[in-house]
């Protein structure tokens, strides 16, 4: 069980009660009229899947039913920061290398 | 004044009301529990409860709000209480408004007057959710049983009202007093509480009032 910091509570709350909504900072183009089918299936769609650090965009369902930005490791799962939305994040993205596994190799 | 269309909801007298637990019947299982029951369970039914919303960082809303109600807008995971009329933080603009039944009508009426032009809501839910109210020395341990949330003084003192998940689904725990707690239960969850507190209650002796 984790435990994710909610920004507007203000405390630690177990993770049933967040649900996780994707990637965050996903800027929506401002006429979407003008945009080609590639560049708003681009936007729609299309989503960024690294090893490392990602901006996420969660929700507190079961508390204040609020949005918030959280810092994770996707292969760790380690939320290093929650802030705002409008708020800046303190930490990057990062894209891990993956580690070379040895073929054939027995755990 | 706003142009919002503002009217009576909750019928007159002549019209049956039914609790979402009505068919429960508390009135008749009252005083049938064993004697120095552990848990006392009642439902708070048919209250007046009003979902309040605007931004809460702008002080002119936190001025119209205490102007209308006389209460002062709770900081996050709080409860302001006057009389018999709470206002609970749910989010950092949604507040929740509970008063008692048949006061709704000139409470929406008193709020609009009061925060005029602003960007705010105010909505009747009184139809939409139903307060049970456990008390008792085992209460706690029934909640500790039903939701993750620590329930312990220390972390939850008398005053602070959360949501959080409760038996598999959602609700918000309010700490009323001292051994004293009221879940804010949506009303098509109710049957489905109550059939948990009975559960969750059995081993210490669950008493209803009705």
């Amino acid at each position: 069980m984790l435990y994710i910091f909610c920004p507007h509570c203000g405390e630690s709350r177990s993770e049933e009660e967040f649900a996780p909504a994707g990637q965050a900072h996903i800027a929506r183009p401002l006429d979407p009229a003008a945009c080609s089918d590639a560049e708003w299936g681009e936007y729609m769609w299309f989503r960024d899947n690294p090893r490392g650090l990602r901006h996420e965009l969660w929700l507190h369902a079961a508390g204040c039913r609020k949005y918030f930005n959280a810092t994770r490791h996707t292969v760790s799962y380690e939320i290093v920061e929650t802030y705002k939305i409008g708020e800046k994040p303190s930490f990057s993205e990062t894209v891990d290398e993956p580690q070379p596994q040895a073929q054939g190799a027995t755990a | 004044m706003t142009a919002a269309n503002v009217y009576q909801q909750r019928p007159d007298d002549s019209v049956k009301a039914e609790s979402p637990l009505h068919h429960a019947g508390f009135n008749e299982l009252a005083g049938k529990g064993k004697s120095g029951a552990g848990v006392t369970l009642r439902e708070k039914k048919l209250l007046a409860h009003l979902t309040l919303r605007g931004d809460s960082r702008d002080p002119a809303f936190a001025e119209g709000v205490h102007n209308a109600l006389g209460l002062e807008l709770p900081a996050a995971l709080s409860l302001s209480t006057r009389d018999h009329v709470s206002l609970q933080w749910i989010g950092p603009d949604e507040f929740l408004l509970i008063a008692p039944r048949g006061e709704e009508f000139a409470i929406e009426q008193k709020l609009r007057l009061a925060l005029g032009e602003q960007h705010i809501q105010v909505v009747n839910v009184s139809g939409g959710q139903t307060i049970l109210e456990l008390s008792g020395p085992k209460a706690r341990d029934v909640l500790m049983k039903s939701t993750s949330y620590d329930v312990h003084p220390n972390t939850f003192p008398v005053g602070k009202a959360v949501g959080s998940v409760f038996a598999k689904t959602q609700l918000y725990i309010r700490h009323t007093g001292d051994d004293t707690y009221e879940l804010l239960v949506r009303r098509s969850f109710a049957d489905y509480i109550w059939a948990w507190l009975q559960d969750a209650s059995g081993e210490y002796g669950l008493a209803v009032e009705g």
